[in-house]
């Protein structure tokens, strides 16, 4: 196996059944592994709610570390609306000339500092740097915020080895409850601020609505972005051809993040609660349990991809559900597609070569399942390009 | 050369000309409201939605089936949908008219 495969452990269920199931702290759930019963699920929201109690559509469940509801998030159609229409402006910024502008210089600084360095452990020193330093700009915060938010490391939710750890969630509760304070009192132009003054059904966004935005900010936005940049890396490394063919046609980026996005499914899966007794692919579901839209499955439906194990750099029909479907689609996808998008071509113009030394998988366990989101660590070596 | 003409869900109407590339690159080149291209013309996104007046429907022909399984689950969709990174620009598209869905 090449170091940089992300292999699928679902094609058997997927095309035997079409779900599996998963035992997470007793409230289980069935995976659905199709890419029409994913994106038909995750459309049809009054069967399959997000708006349960807040934590319960996460898997591993979250209804053990915290009360305060994720938004847009955890909530459904209308109401769901209401408030995607108020955020959604503020994240396709990334759009402007300006943003990508400021976006290229701060990830061209960070390539020439790792630069024929003998060795950079690509999660920490540059993944979580990288994803840290452009979320001030999602964020119209000072660049020196960066700083706090790469020192809390990549496991800013739980302590090494513990699957989910509420003390550890409270570091990031806390600094946003303080975020929240300093913009109240002294108004500025960012995220916190712009959402204070947003107006919702007559109202202004009340505080507890506006840290439920802000965390979910991020909190999606955190490890599917490290995941992304790392896969990426990996996959260079041992891809020379594909770093060399995005160097003559730069024009390809785009179409290489989407294939990036559909392969590496930085986000395997995502749940919702089943509100009445029903069946999905002949299989019955009941009521008050949990299925999952397994992203990471749909996205090697052979029915729908052709060699759907393989990074077709320039892919040109790929109706991917990387970055979800429908209602929830993902809000931080134009900053992340910049991003990996800006990535790429800076590292084509910049790096000639990437060595992998060595490194250790991210194992993610599902019951039935075991699958390789991407690396808790990986050294490797980036030769400049001469 | 081909002209295009995007109708805005403001009934704006707005005619341009293309000769190469995708109807979408065009429309997101020129800023017509409503298209946003997302995914870059790869048919995850949905956001290049459009409704082909009924008349042209021959020259854009109809929705792929990949398409037409993104578009099934668009409430707004209907029998002249189409993803218009899906349309390339030629000369068989000449005086087509599309309204924007969004
Ligand atoms: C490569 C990176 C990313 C991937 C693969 C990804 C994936 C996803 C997926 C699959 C969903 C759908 C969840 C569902 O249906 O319940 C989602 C939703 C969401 N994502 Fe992302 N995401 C990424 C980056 C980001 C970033 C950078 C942010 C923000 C900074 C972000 C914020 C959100 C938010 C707020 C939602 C919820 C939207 C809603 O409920 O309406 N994501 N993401
Ligand atoms: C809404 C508030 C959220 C909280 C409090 C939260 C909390 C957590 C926690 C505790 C973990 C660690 C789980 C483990 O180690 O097993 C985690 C991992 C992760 N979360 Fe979230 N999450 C939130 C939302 C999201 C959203 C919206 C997304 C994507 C759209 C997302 C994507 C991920 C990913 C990709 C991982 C990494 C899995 C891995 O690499 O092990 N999270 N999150
Ligand atoms: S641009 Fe994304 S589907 Fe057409």
């Amino acid at each position: 196996m090449e170091k940089s495969e992300l292999p699928d452990p679902f094609e058997k269920a997927r095309v035997d059944k079409g779900y599996g199931e998963l035992n997470d702290q007793d409230d289980p759930v069935t995976m659905l592994l199709r890419l029409k019963d994913v994106r038909k699920t995750a459309h049809n929201y009054k069967t399959f709610q997000s708006a349960a109690q807040p934590g319960r559509i996460v898997v591993p469940s979250e209804v053990n570390i915290r009360d305060t509801r994720q938004i847009p998030f955890e909530v459904d159609p209308p109401v769901h609306g209401e408030y995607r229409a108020i955020v959604e402006p503020w994240f396709k910024r990334p759009l402007q000339a300006e943003y990508q502008e400021k976006l290229t210089a701060q990830i061209a600084s960070l390539v020439d500092e790792i630069l024929n360095k003998d060795t950079v452990e690509v999660v920490n020193q540059f993944a979580l740097p990288l994803q840290s330093r452009a979320l001030t700009l999602l964020l119209n915060t000072p660049f020196s915020e960066s700083e706090t938010w790469i020192s809390w490391g990549t496991h800013v939710f739980r302590s090494e080895g513990e699957a989910l750890d509420a003390d550890k969630a409270n570091i990031l509760y806390d600094y946003i409850d303080q975020e929240i304070d300093r913009a109240i009192e002294n108004p500025g132009e960012d995220m916190y601020s712009v959402l204070l003054s947003s107006d919702f059904q007559g109202r202004k966004l009340s505080k507890d609505e506006v840290k439920g935005v802000m965390v979910l900010t991020f909190a999606g936005g955190r490890d599917t972005v490290i995941n992304a940049v790392t896969n990426s890396i990996a996959y260079l490394a041992e891809h020379p051809e594909s770093l060399e063919r995005l160097r003559k046609e730069p024009e390809i980026a785009a179409k290489a993040v989407e294939e990036f996005i559909r392969y590496f499914s930085p986000l395997t899966q995502m749940g919702r609660v089943v509100t009445e007794d029903t069946a999905v692919c002949d299989h019955a579901i009941k009521a008050d349990t949990r299925v999952s839209l397994c992203w990471a499955s749909a996205n090697r439906d052979a029915s729908v991809f052709e060699n759907p194990n393989e990074i077709v750099l320039d892919r040109k029909i790929n109706p991917h559900v990387g970055f979800g479907f429908s209602h929830h689609n993902c809000l931080g996808a134009t900053h992340a597609r910049q991003i990996l998008k800006i990535l790429l071509n800076t590292l084509a113009t910049k790096v000639g070569s990437i060595e992998i030394q060595d490194y250790k998988e991210n194992i993610e366990s599902l019951d039935e399942f075991e699958r390789k989101v991407g690396y808790d660590r990986i050294n490797v070596k980036f030769n400049k390009l001469t | 050369m081909a002209k295009i003409t995007f109708i805005t869900s403001d009934n704006e109407s707005i005619t341009l000309e293309g000769s190469s590339g995708s109807v979408m690159a065009l429309a997101v080149d020129n800023g017509i409201k409503g298209i946003d291209g997302d995914c870059g013309g790869v048919c995850s996104c949905a956001t290049c939605h459009v409704h082909v007046r009924p008349e042209d429907m021959e020259k854009t022909g109809t929705a792929s089936e990949i398409e037409a399984d993104m578009l099934e689950l668009d409430d707004n969709a209907d029998e002249f949908s189409r993803l218009c990174c899906q349309l390339e620009i030629g000369d068989h598209l000449d005086g087509v008219v599309l309204r924007v869905a969004k």
